[in-house]
């Protein structure tokens, strides 16, 4: 079972690269050819369920954040305007839960993007039994977030979990994992981090092998340790596809809810005794489903669209500084 | 609205990236680094031990009793309490029905999504109409939308449909996706030749005609990624079914969120449920995992 049939793909490749859609440089036959209403047809089935059951749905969100509306009176809340984004504000569960999230966000990213580039570096040597390296070091991202927990748990566990038991064989200190602050959300950010790093070292890996190679041959007649090579050839070839997993694992962790929801074992909204690994999605889960405040948990939802917004919106801007400072 | 856009299309080569492991041995590629030493291989060992670790230990804990597990130093080896133990997750949750209910769900949501989206995907690559730049900003943008800023509509609009704890509740919101026209359309921009349409168009053949024997048949290897991608993605999907879907209709990750909380959690238990809901996807990828791997790369070169 291949994916690549070979006719197709060198048909593909054969064929003159035809570099993009750009219809103003085409001549004028083509134009005529290809601009036809049929384009909203194709279109269509995608746009009827995305309007249904996307668009529409965050529009309406909005709506219910107006309104204080709990889930067994579903349609009929009142109208209380921004009261609910007033009482989330002075709501210490929603600054915890904002905390939270930064900081599990932050020990899960920073250390899982770091670990991966460099993942990439070794995957990109020629090695013997590479598909082997990349098939599992995939495996943990195949793994659903439930199963994943429901493991880390157990390995996390006090009594017999067995990292604890490591850390007394080598004669340390068992840790109580879930009950502290600290300790939990590194638990947590490993979760995260098993998951996601052998994803984004084949990200980092597609990335560099469309690296020239005279990039690197320069370098080196240049006298530029391999080490060098990496700082100055590889890391700025790859800024773009870094910003963009930047991007997308900040837009995940904002949502982070599974991994805590499951944490404990159990299930519980809370986020442990003392709220101490509660994120922001599982504040909104707990506002909407344990405490049946719709009206609350759609207003969570709106803030934590906010703070992606704010932050792939820094992104952007200093992904353009630095490509521009870079020129 | 299309924050996401640039460093994507940044990263996009125009040329289709070879199948990464077989063709680019030998030259060119992957060579830059030179040979690996013996580090290399010990430490990509060690990340890989690391990877699979808590798979195996699924299957060690799952497979042993209670008192079995707890004991010092533990056990490393699996045992044969497994079956005891699958015996006693199946008693506790509906794990088979669940495996079943997520075949039908992740199903029915990949051939939605890898039909839709070539169809959009080929509209948005190929064809010129009104709109289409605003549109594919729409869609890029929502990219960006959490999934929780939709839960609640649709939880409304399924309890007023009556399709709580139905499976269609599950599978429509997901059926289509943005990443999949994103990923279609730049996979069709390069691959497939304007020349070949119009030599469709000349013959007389309908735009419908076009799609199945022209654009279908260039498309596939990148369906197949997206299929494999999606199906993925949907057999692990945890929020929204935890919303919609109760125990007593599960897909497997409800299924294996309701295992935790028996009032008596019992470890061996629970391990051997979350082996018995992860097998099917494990058994996959160790049968796709080479062309998974190499679609994710492919996806990544592309956007």
């Amino acid at each position: 079972m291949t994916i690549a049939s070979g006719t197709v793909r060198e048909a593909a490749i054969a064929a003159p690269p035809p570099r993009s859609a750009a219809p103003p440089a085409r001549p004028r036959k083509r134009r005529q050819l290809t601009r036809n209403r049929w384009g909203y047809a194709y279109v269509a089935p995608f746009f009827l369920v995305f309007a249904a059951f996307s668009l529409y749905p965050f529009m309406y969100t909005a709506w219910v954040s107006l309104h204080e509306t709990s889930l067994s009176n579903i349609n009929g809340g009142t109208w209380v305007g921004l009261e609910n984004y007033r009482d989330l504000l002075q709501s210490e569960f929603f600054w915890n839960a904002t905390r939270n999230t930064f900081t599990i966000g932050i020990l899960a990213t920073v250390p899982q993007l770091c670990m991966a580039l460099g993942l990439a570096h070794l995957l990109n040597y020629k090695l013997r039994g590479r598909t082997f390296f990349r098939t599992v070091m995939l495996m943990p991202y195949a793994t659903s977030i439930a199963a994943a927990t429901l493991v880390f748990s157990q390995l996390f566990g006090r009594d017999y979990g067995l990292i604890n038991t490591m850390l007394e064989a080598v004669g340390l200190q068992a840790i109580d994992w879930e009950a502290g602050t600290v300790s939990s959300q590194v638990a947590i950010a490993v979760i995260v981090t098993w998951r996601w790093t052998g994803y984004n070292a084949l990200i980092y890996l597609a990335a560099m092998q469309s690296i020239p190679g005279e990039l690197y041959e320069a370098a080196e007649i240049d006298g530029a340790s391999k080490w060098k090579q990496f700082l100055h050839v590889t890391i700025p070839s790859l800024r773009p596809t870094i910003l963009f997993t930047i991007v997308v694992s900040t837009i995940g962790a904002v949502q982070l809810f599974g991994e805590p929801l499951l944490f404990a074992g159990n299930g519980t909204t809370s986020g442990g005794s003392s709220g101490q690994y509660q994120t922001l999605g599982l504040l909104m889960y707990q506002q909407g489903w344990s405490n049946f405040h719709i009206g609350q948990a759609a207003t969570t939802a709106w803030a934590m669209f906010m703070i992606i917004l704010v932050i792939v919106g820094v992104n952007a801007v200093i992904g353009r500084l630095r490509a521009r400072a870079d020129r | 609205m299309a924050t996401l856009a640039p460093p994507v299309t940044d990263t996009g080569r125009d040329t289709p990236p070879a199948a990464p492991t077989t063709r680019r041995r030998g030259h060119r590629g992957g060579s830059k680094a030179g040979k690996p030493g013996p580090v290399t291989y010990t430490l990509l060992t060690l990340v890989a031990l690391v990877s699979i670790f808590p798979l195996y230990w699924t299957l060690v804990a799952g497979s042993h009793t209670n008192a079995e597990i707890a004991a010092t130093p533990p056990p490393f080896l699996p045992n044969a309490s497994l079956f005891d133990n699958f015996q006693a997750a199946l008693e506790q949750a509906p794990i088979g029905k669940a495996i079943l209910n997520s075949v039908l769900v992740a199903g029915s949501i990949t051939v939605g999504t890898v039909l839709f989206c070539t169809l959009a995907g080929f509209a948005f690559a190929k064809l010129q109409f009104r709109g289409k730049g605003v549109l594919l900003g729409l869609v890029i943008g929502t990219m960006m939308v959490p999934t929780q800023l939709a839960v609640i509509p649709l939880f409304m609009m399924i309890a007023e449909l009556q399709w709580v704890n139905q499976l269609q509740a599950v599978i429509l919101p997901t059926l289509v996706s943005a990443f999949g026209v994103f990923f279609m359309r730049q996979y069709l921009i390069s691959a497939l030749p304007n020349e070949l349409l119009e030599a469709g168009r000349v013959d007389g053949a309908s735009t419908f005609r076009i799609f199945w024997s022209i654009v279908v048949p260039v498309a596939r290897p990148a369906m197949a990624v997206l299929a494999m991608l999606t199906f993925l993605t949907a057999w692990n999907e945890f929020f929204w079914p935890l919303i919609a879907l109760t125990t007593a209709n599960p897909t497997v990750q409800v299924a294996l969120a309701g295992l935790g909380s028996g009032y008596v959690p019992q470890r061996s238990v629970i391990m051997a449920g979350t082996l018995l809901g992860t097998l099917p996807v494990l058994i996959v990828f160790t049968i796709l995992g080479k062309q998974i791997v190499g679609g994710i790369m492919q996806g990544a070169v592309k956007g």
